[in-house]
């Protein structure tokens, strides 16, 4: 095990992908340099400049290109800067990267990974501050990801450099400082679907990924003081997402609460609470339910960009409603 | 008529391209009639009075050269070695389809010949053929990517962006722009700043030819020259050809928006006559040249009866090759 943040994790997984596997190459703008946060930080010394590639500003450029390289048996880590910008190139990944393999009988695979950093940091604003993975988890085709924590970072990372298929891989931008232990081991990955238990308890299920886990945890601190034990679930990858890890927990509990950054409305809580209400409707104690952001632009003032954080009071107040009723 | 020979004539090579462009025009109409009997499900967009330039620019390519193509993309598909039979079970939706049945006209590809994919969304292509070429550069292989699209495509950004892309990193693609003039109903000059795309092209630095892309023999030596180039290693080229869609922009579209006089001059310049009434004035006899088209009629009669006694793919096909991780679960599927 090593102390390492979340930034440094993510560095260390591509970079022992990179000498594993001469066919992984990593194109985005301003990598020669180590990329806007730093994730590229000496790799191109180590690698040079066409495995960690400049690109120009040309998201469809990137996405399409890796399209291609990846149909040509290399496999592309894209970096996309902010996930916001990713819309630049929804062709290239929703038309192009998530249809390929399907649309031409199983002829090709697209192996790539696209990295897009997500969520509200720093006064960053409506256009770069966008959680937006529900949309791909709407998209046949596509592998979504949503590390929490610097090992699932690694692990999961290097599973997604290794995946077949496209993966779109969240890191949330307020985690790149984050410090935690990481395994060691070169093969160590995570693998997708498989959620991780953070808190174990008998009175209710919180669903949580990406920078809401750590919200949650807080919250079931404050809940478990109270004397309110919770089971807390990391998702880790929202395409495929763990059903039955939640379906077991909520059998115990009787109650959920999905926790989120992103926008409440047709967010990925909404799946995870309809099919919960579907298929464990005889288990529920109490209605599931949802936290989110309001449906809202972000904005730069923090005060008004306070108002869209789900917060560990509001969480842990949703859950004390849950398991004690609603106050009158 | 121009009574004038090309000087050095290569008769076999002039009389191989009648050959191809007729079983390009055949494969076409037959997929037009099967449109008519319900058989063809989807959407076609026929290239016929465009093939000199498929013929033309494919000639130069290897087995292991790739190509990309558009909607409008049998011609190119057909030039660069997939069977005529798997492609019209592909239109038909049926197994054995190049694409077992799951992409039809719009996604049609054949990978084992390196026709990397038609494309159902225009100039996206663009973009692909600069990543296929850069993995070609990546991994030192010496192989040449070919990617056709119309002049519509020129306003869309990835024409930008794929072509700067290639002359940043110098990538062996051959960027062909088939001009018909129409952008489905519309007159692309009405819509189009400037000269068009070879302009644009010489504008990023990319050398660009412009050619009559309805004499085959002028696009075969064009792109000779510009596959060599880039060969060579000298970075992306364009070829600006200029042709003229006969049909309507669908096999469904009677192409009303153009004058009739329009239509006529377009009609007037089919690549194929003229071929003809060159190898004719070389020497080849008239029925050896009717043979061509027969022989390329008879096997698109029996392509198109092939794929007609094709099984449509099983239920299961809607769920396979999605994806791995998260497969689509579907218990009908088993
Ligand atoms: C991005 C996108 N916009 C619109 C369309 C609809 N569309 C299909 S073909 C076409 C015309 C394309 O014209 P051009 O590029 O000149 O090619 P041509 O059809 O003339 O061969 C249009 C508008 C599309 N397929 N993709
Ligand atoms: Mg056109």
């Amino acid at each position: 095990m090593s102390e390492l943040t979340y930034l440094e994790a993510g560095r260390l997984a591509l970079a022992e992908e990179m000498r594993r596997d001469p066919l992984v190459w990593v194109v985005g703008e301003d990598l020669g340099r180590g990329g806007v946060f730093g994730q590229y930080r000496g790799l191109a010394a180590e690698f040079g400049p066409d495995r960690i590639s400049d690109a120009p500003i040309s998201e469809a450029a990137i996405l399409g290109a890796a399209v291609g390289a990846a149909m040509m048996g290399t496999r592309p880590v894209v970096e996309m800067r902010f996930s916001d910008f990713a819309l630049c190139a929804m062709d290239e990944l929703v038309n192009q990267a998530a249809k390929a393999r399907f649309m031409f009988g199983g002829q090709t695979r697209v192996p790539l990974v696209v990295r897009e950093p997500i969520g509200m940091w720093r006064s960053s604003a409506a256009q770069h501050s966008q959680s937006l993975e529900a949309w791909y988890a709407h998209v046949p085709g596509l592998v979504v990801a949503c590390p929490a924590t610097p090992a699932c970072n690694k692990g999961l990372l290097k599973a997604a450099i290794r995946c077949d298929d496209p993966v779109v891989y969240m890191e949330h931008k307020g985690l790149w400082p984050m410090e935690g232990e990481v395994p060691d081991d070169p093969d160590f990955t995570v693998p997708f679907g498989e959620a991780r238990l953070v808190a174990e308890g008998g009175e209710a299920t919180i669903v949580a990924w990406s920078a809401a886990v750590h919200v949650a945890a807080d919250a079931a601190q404050t809940l478990a003081a109270d004397g309110i034990w919770v089971d807390l679930i990391d998702l880790r990858t929202l395409w495929p997402w763990d059903e039955s890890t939640v379906r077991r927990s909520v059998r115990k509990t009787g109650r959920l609460l999905v926790a989120h950054e992103a926008v409440t409305v047709a967010g990925f809580g909404a799946e995870i609470v309809a099919t919960i209400a579907e298929a464990e409707a005889a288990s529920l104690r109490a209605p599931p339910r949802r936290l989110g952001s309001p449906r809202a632009p972000v904005a730069y003032a923090p005060t008004a960009e306070a108002a869209l954080h789900v917060t560990a009071e509001m969480i842990a107040g949703a859950v004390r409603e849950m398991v004690q009723g609603a106050p009158r | 008529m121009n009574a004038m020979l090309p000087v050095n004539l290569d008769r076999d090579r002039l009389r191989a391209h009648h050959r191809l462009m007729w079983r390009i025009r055949a494969l076409e109409e037959v997929a037009l009639r099967g449109l008519d009997e319900k058989l063809v499900l989807g959407a076609i967009h026929p290239s016929i009075g465009q093939e000199a330039v498929a013929v033309g620019v494919v000639a130069h390519l290897a087995r292991e050269d790739l190509l990309l193509s558009t909607h409008r993309g049998h011609g190119h598909t057909l030039a660069k070695g997939a069977s005529s039979g798997a492609m019209l079970r592909e239109l038909l939706g049926r197994d054995g389809g190049t694409c077992g049945g799951k992409g039809g006209s719009m996604h049609i590809a054949d990978f084992g010949v390196g026709m990397l994919g038609a494309n159902g969304v225009v100039a996206a292509n663009i973009v692909i053929a600069a990543g296929a070429a850069h993995a070609v550069k990546l991994r030192g292989e010496n192989r040449v990517v070919a990617c056709f699209f119309g002049d519509g495509a020129i306003n869309r950004g990835p024409f930008l962006e794929g072509l700067n892309w290639a002359a940043v990193f110098g990538l062996p693609v051959l960027f062909v722009c088939e001009d018909n003039r129409y952008a489905a109903t519309t007159r692309t000059d009405t819509m189009t700043a400037g000269p068009g795309a070879s302009a644009r092209a010489r504008s990023l630095g990319v050398p660009a030819e412009e050619v009559d892309g309805n004499d085959v023999l002028a696009v075969d030596e064009v792109a000779a020259r510009l596959v060599g180039e880039i060969r060579a290693g000298g970075g992306p080229r364009l070829l600006h050809a200029h042709t003229w869609r006969v049909t309507g922009h669908t096999g469904a579209d009677p192409g009303a928006y153009r004058s009739e006089d329009e239509t006529r001059r377009g009609a007037a310049l089919c690549p194929i006559r003229r071929a003809r009434e060159t190898l004719a004035i070389a020497g080849l006899i008239l029925a050896e040249l009717d043979g061509d088209e027969a022989e390329a009629r008879r096997e698109m009669e029996a392509a198109y009866a092939e794929a007609q006694a094709a099984p449509f793919p099983p239920f299961a096909a809607a769920f396979s090759d999605v994806q791995d991780i998260g497969a689509p679960q579907h218990a009908a599927a088993a």
